[in-house]
C-alpha cells in the first residue's frame, strides 16, 4: 500500500457500497417473495360465495366450499336455539371472548341471525373437518352429549354454536366466516361489505 | 463485495479463533477462501474485456433463481403452457417481473459469453497452458445452447413451436437412423405435450445441472492455470521474494471491486431492456410467440432467436439438408479445436502482425453478417452473401494454421504493461 | 422516448416489419396507453363491438377496472352485461367449434392481439374493410387479404370501395395496386370520429396486450436510477482500491 492512501475514505467507501448494494439486494429479493401470495386467479377462485338458504329445513345443514373450506350452514331449531343460549361450564371460551367471530356474530348465537349458524368446518386444533352428532346422548358420545360437532381425529367436541368443550386438544371455537345476507335467503360468505 | 471476507481471511493466517476456527478444523473454508478469492493472483493489467467471465457468473445466477420462481407457476403441459405463461405474466404478483428478467437474460447471457469467447480469440486465452479451460468453456457454451433451445419450446408459442420444429427436424437429415432418431426426440409423430413436458425436464433439471459442473469445472481449470492477460505474459514465471507474482494482484479486493462495477453497468443495461424495451423489437420476445401454437399453420416468417442465427445461416447457404446440418455443427464444433490450430508464437493480438488482426476482424464481421442473415427470408443477394461469410467464417479457422505461422510478430515484453 | 427510438432503429433493419404480418398497406399509428379516456372509450367498443365473439381471456374485469380507474358501479354498468363477476376474465360464451362453423375459422382471442401482430396492423386492418362482392361476408381486407371476419364496424365507418390502378414494375409485368379508399355510403360517423374510434380501440388493445406497462416503465426509471447511485459508490470504491496497484 502507498502512502497517500486515505484510510477513512476507503472505509466510507467501502461502507457506502456496502450498504447500498445490502439495500438493492433486499428490493430485488422484494418481487420474489411477494410472487408467492395468492395470485389474481386464486383470489378470485376464493371470491365471495352466494348461497341460497331458502330451503333449508330447520334442524339441517348443508356444506359450501370457500377458499377450498367447508363451511357449514346450519339451520338451527328452536330446541338447539335454547341449547346453546343454555350453554353449561362444558364450554371452553362460552361467551365467544376469542376473535374466532366477526364483530356481528359476537353474541349469544355466534350468528347473525339466531336460527342461522355459519361456521367454517375446520377443527381448530389440527385442521380436520368435524363430523355433525346432532343425536343425544349417543353411546360413543355419552349421555351429556346434546348435539354438536365432533372430531374424529383427536376427538375434539364442539356445541350446536361451534363452541369448543373443554378438556379436548382444540383451543379454540371454530371460526365464523365473514358473512351478510344479500336477501332474507341468500348469504354472502366471504365477505361482510362491499359489492360482491 | 466488502472488505470483510478479505480481513478475516487475513486474520487468521496468524491465528484463528472462535468459530471460524471451529469450521476450519473441519471444512477447509479458509484454505478455499485463500486459493480461490483472496490469495488467487490475477494479473494486474486485466482490462474491461475481462469482466465478462463474472458477468456471465452473474447471468446464470439471474437465470436459475429467476427460472426456479417460474418454474412455480408454469405449467408444462400442451393444452396449459401458454395460458400459464400469461398468468404469470398478469394474475402472479410480480410474475411479469420474473418472465421478463428470464427472457432477457437468456439472450443477454450469449451477449456476455459471446464477448467473453471473443475476449479469448483476441488475447490467445486458449493457449497453452489453457487448452483444457478452453475446452470446457465450449462444452459451457453448448449446454447454453441446449439450455436455451430447450427452454424456448416452453412458452409454446408459435415461434416456440415452429423453432422446436426445424431444429428437431435437423436430425432428420442424418442418413438411415434420421427419421427414427426425430421420432425418438419428439416421443411423438410431432411436436406435442409429451415433447414438451420432456423439454422442460431437460430445461430445469437436467441441462443446469450440466451447466453447473461444467462451470465449476472452468473456473477451476482457470485457477490451476491462472488468468491470461491482454500481454499474453505469463505472471507465474516472475515471482517476488514472497513468492508471489509481481505483475499479480489478489482477486479480492482488486477484481472484485472492477468485477462490481461491471456488474452494476451490465444491470443498468439489464434493467433497461427489462423495463423499457422487453420485447427488444421482436429480438428478445418474438411477435408471433404471443400466438398460441398450432401444428397446422406455421407463421409467414420463422427465424430463430438471434443468438442461433449466424448458425442458423450457415445451414441454409448450403443447398444440400445433410450437407447443411453437417456444416452447421462443425460451424459450432471447429472452434474446440482453435488451441492446436493456432501456430503463433505469441499468444495475444497486441504482437501479432496484420495477418491475424484481418482475420480476426474478418471472422467478427462475417459471424455478425451471418447473424444478420439468419433473421432474414433465404432468397437472391442473401443467400450469395450467406455463403460468402461461411467461407470467410471457416477460412479465419482452417487456414488459420498457415496465416499464424507466417504472420509477423512483435517482441513480447518480460512483464506486463500496466499503467497504474 | 427511449423506446420509440429503438423501435425507429430496428424498422430500419429490413424484413422486420414483414415479421410482424401484414401486406404492405400498413398505417403506422401511436398510441398512449397512459390517456385514461381514451382507453375507457376503447374498452367500451371493444365490449360492445367485439366481445361478441372475440375473447380476451387472461384479462380480468377488475383488474380493467382498478387500471382505467374506473368504480366497481362503473365496471357493472358500462362493461359487464351477462352476469359476469368483477373477478372474471373477459371470457365468452360462444363455443369455439360452432364458431368455426360460423365464420370459417374461430375468432381468436384478442388479449394479446397488440403483441403479435402490432398496433398499426389493427389499425391498419379496422380501416381498411372494403365491399367485394365475391366474398361470403360481402367485404374484403386490404391488411389480410380474405379476412373471414365481416366488417363489424360499417354502421359507424360507412362502406367503402377499393380501388387499384394498374402498375408496371421493372421487368414489364402490370400489377393492381391499391390506390385508395372511395366511400359508397356514409356512416354514422365522419372519418375522424372514426379514426378516433379506432385509435381508442387500438389503445385498448394495447393495454390488455400487456396491463403492466405503464407500471413497467415507472418503476424502471426508479430502478435505474438506484443503480446509477450506486454506480457511482462503485467506480469510487474501484478507483480508491486500485490506487494501490502501480
Amino acid at each position: 500500500m502507498s502512502d497517500d492512501v486515505d484510510l477513512s475514505r476507503r472505509h466510507f467507501l467501502g461502507v457506502a457500497t456496502a450498504v447500498t448494494g445490502g439495500v438493492g439486494a433486499v428490493f430485488a429479493a422484494y418481487p420474489f417473495l411477494a410472487s408467492w401470495q395468492p395470485s389474481a386467479r386464486a383470489q378470485a377462485l376464493g371470491a365471495p360465495v352466494e348461497v341460497d338458504i331458502g330451503k333449508l329445513e330447520p334442524g339441517a345443514m348443508m356444506k359450501v366450499e370457500w377458499r377450498g373450506k367447508p363451511v357449514w350452514i346450519l339451520r338451527r331449531t328452536d330446541v338447539m336455539q335454547e341449547r346453546v343460549v343454555e350453554s353449561g361450564d362444558y364450554l371452553r371460551d362460552p361467551d365467544s371472548e376469542q376473535p374466532q367471530q366477526p364483530e356481528y356474530a359476537t353474541n349469544e348465537y355466534r350468528s347473525i341471525k339466531p336460527e342461522v349458524l355459519v361456521v367454517v368446518g375446520s377443527c381448530t386444533h389440527l385442521g380436520c373437518s368435524p363430523i355433525e352428532r346432532f343425536d343425544i346422548a349417543p353411546a360413543d358420545l355419552g349421555p351429556d352429549w346434546e348435539g354438536g360437532f365432533y372430531c374424529p381425529c383427536h376427538g375434539s367436541k364442539f356445541d350446536l354454536a361451534g363452541r369448543v368443550y373443554k378438556g379436548v386438544p382444540a383451543p379454540l371455537n371454530l371460526a365464523v366466516p365473514p358473512h351478510r345476507y344479500l336477501t332474507d335467503t341468500v348469504v354472502l360468505i366471504g365477505a361482510d361489505s362491499g359489492v360482491a | 463485495m466488502s472488505n470483510s471476507t478479505h480481513e478475516a481471511g487475513a486474520a487468521v493466517t496468524g491465528r484463528q479463533s472462535g468459530f471460524y476456527a471451529w469450521i476450519n478444523k473441519r471444512f477447509p473454508l479458509d484454505r478455499m477462501l485463500k486459493e480461490h478469492v483472496t490469495e488467487y493472483y490475477a494479473p494486474k493489467n486485466l482490462n474491461w474485456w475481462y469482466v465478462f467471465g463474472f458477468l456471465s457468473m452473474l447471468v446464470l445466477v439471474i437465470q436459475l433463481v429467476t427460472g426456479i420462481f417460474l418454474t412455480m407457476s408454469y405449467k408444462p403441459a400442451a393444452a396449459d403452457a401458454f395460458a400459464s405463461v400469461e398468468y404469470i405474466m398478469r394474475d402472479v404478483e410480480w410474475g411479469w417481473l420474473l418472465r421478463y428478467m428470464h427472457s432477457t437474460g437468456a439472450s443477454l447471457f450469449f451477449v456476455v459469453v459471446y464477448i467473453h469467447m471473443f475476449r479469448a480469440l483476441m488475447y490467445g486465452s486458449y493457449r497453452s497452458p489453457r487448452e483444457l479451460l478452453w475446452v470446457f468453456g465450449m462444452f459451457i457454451y453448448l449446454a447454453l445452447s441446449a439450455e436455451a433451445f430447450f427452454g424456448y419450446l416452453l412458452p409454446w408459442g408459435q415461434m416456440s413451436y415452429w423453432g422446436a420444429q426445424v431444429i428437431v427436424s435437423l436430425a432428420g437429415a442424418i442418413p438411415m437412423v434420421g427419421e427414427s432418431l426425430v421420432e425418438w426426440v419428439r416421443g411423438d409423430f410431432f411436436i406435442s405435450d409429451i415433447t414438451l413436458n420432456r423439454f422442460f425436464a431437460l430445461h430445469v433439471i437436467a441441462v443446469p445441472l450440466v451447466l453447473i459442473g461444467l462451470v465449476v469445472v472452468h473456473i477451476l481449470a482457470l485457477h490451476q492455470v491462472g488468468s491470461n492477460n491482454p500481454d499474453g505474459v505469463e505472471i507465474k514465471e516472475k515471482k517476488g521474494p514472497d513468492g508471489k507474482p509481481l505483475d499479480g494482484v489478489p482477486f479480492h479486493p482488486y477484481d472484485t471491486a472492477k468485477d462490481l462495477v461491471a456488474m452494476i453497468v451490465f444491470l443498468i443495461v439489464f434493467s433497461a431492456i427489462v423495463f423499457f424495451a422487453p420485447e427488444m423489437g421482436g429480438y428478445f420476445l418474438e411477435h408471433a410467440n404471443f400466438e398460441p401454437a398450432d401444428p397446422l399453420k406455421t407463421p409467414e416468417h420463422i427465424a430463430p432467436v438471434w443468438y442461433f442465427t449466424p448458425f442458423y445461416a450457415v445451414l441454409r447457404a448450403v443447398p444440400d439438408k445433410l450437407g447443411g446440418v453437417i456444416l452447421m455443427g462443425g460451424a459450432m464444433l471447429i472452434l474446440f479445436f482453435l488451441p492446436w490450430l493456432d501456430r503463433s508464437p505469441v499468444k495475444s493480438l497486441r504482437y501479432r502482425g496484420w495477418m491475424s488482426k484481418t482475420a480476426l476482424a474478418a471472422f467478427v464481421v462475417s459471424f455478425v453478417a451471418l447473424g444478420f442473415l439468419g433473421t432474414q427470408p433465404a432468397t437472391g443477394m442473401y443467400t450469395i452473401l450467406a455463403r460468402v461469410f461461411t467461407v470467410i467464417y471457416f477460412g479465419y479457422f482452417l487456414l488459420m494454421p498457415l496465416y499464424t505461422k507466417y504472420d509477423a510478430v512483435k517482441p513480447v515484453p518480460e512483464r506486463v504493461s500496466h499503467h497504474g | 422516448m427511449g423506446r420509440k427510438l429503438i423501435i425507429c432503429w430496428l424498422a430500419l433493419i429490413p424484413g422486420l416489419a414483414s415479421a410482424a404480418g401484414g401486406a404492405g398497406y400498413l398505417q403506422p399509428v401511436d398510441v398512449d396507453i397512459s390517456n385514461e379516456a381514451a382507453l375507457q372509450r376503447g374498452s367500451k367498443y371493444f365490449v360492445n363491438y367485439c366481445l361478441g365473439c372475440h375473447s380476451a381471456k387472461y384479462v380480468r374485469y377488475n383488474r380493467l377496472a382498478l387500471d382505467l380507474g374506473l368504480t366497481e358501479e362503473q365496471l357493472t354498468d358500462n362493461l359487464m352485461f351477462t352476469g359476469e363477476r368483477p373477478f372474471d376474465t373477459m371470457d365468452i360464451s360462444m363455443p369455439a367449434q360452432e364458431a368455426a362453423n360460423w365464420f370459417g375459422r374461430t375468432p381468436p382471442d384478442l388479449s394479446l392481439v397488440a403483441r403479435a401482430r402490432g398496433e398499426s396492423w389493427i389499425y391498419s386492418f379496422l380501416k381498411s374493410f372494403y365491399l367485394d362482392p365475391s366474398k361470403p361476408t360481402g367485404a374484403n381486407n386490404l391488411v389480410l387479404s380474405g379476412a373471414s371476419m365481416p366488417h363489424v364496424l360499417w354502421e359507424l365507418q360507412g362502406t367503402q370501395r377499393a380501388i387499384f390502378r394498374e402498375e408496371i414494375d421493372s421487368e414489364g409485368n402490370s400489377h393492381e395496386v391499391f390506390d385508395r379508399f372511395e366511400i359508397v355510403s356514409p356512416g354514422s360517423m365522419d372519418a375522424t370520429q372514426y379514426d378516433t374510434m379506432v385509435r381508442d380501440l387500438v389503445t385498448f388493445l394495447s393495454y390488455i396486450g400487456e396491463p403492466v406497462q405503464l407500471e413497467r416503465r415507472a418503476l424502471g426509471i426508479k430502478v435505474i436510477l438506484f443503480l446509477l447511485v450506486f454506480l457511482l459508490f462503485a467506480i469510487l470504491l474501484k478507483k480508491e482500491i486500485w490506487k494501490d496497484v502501480h
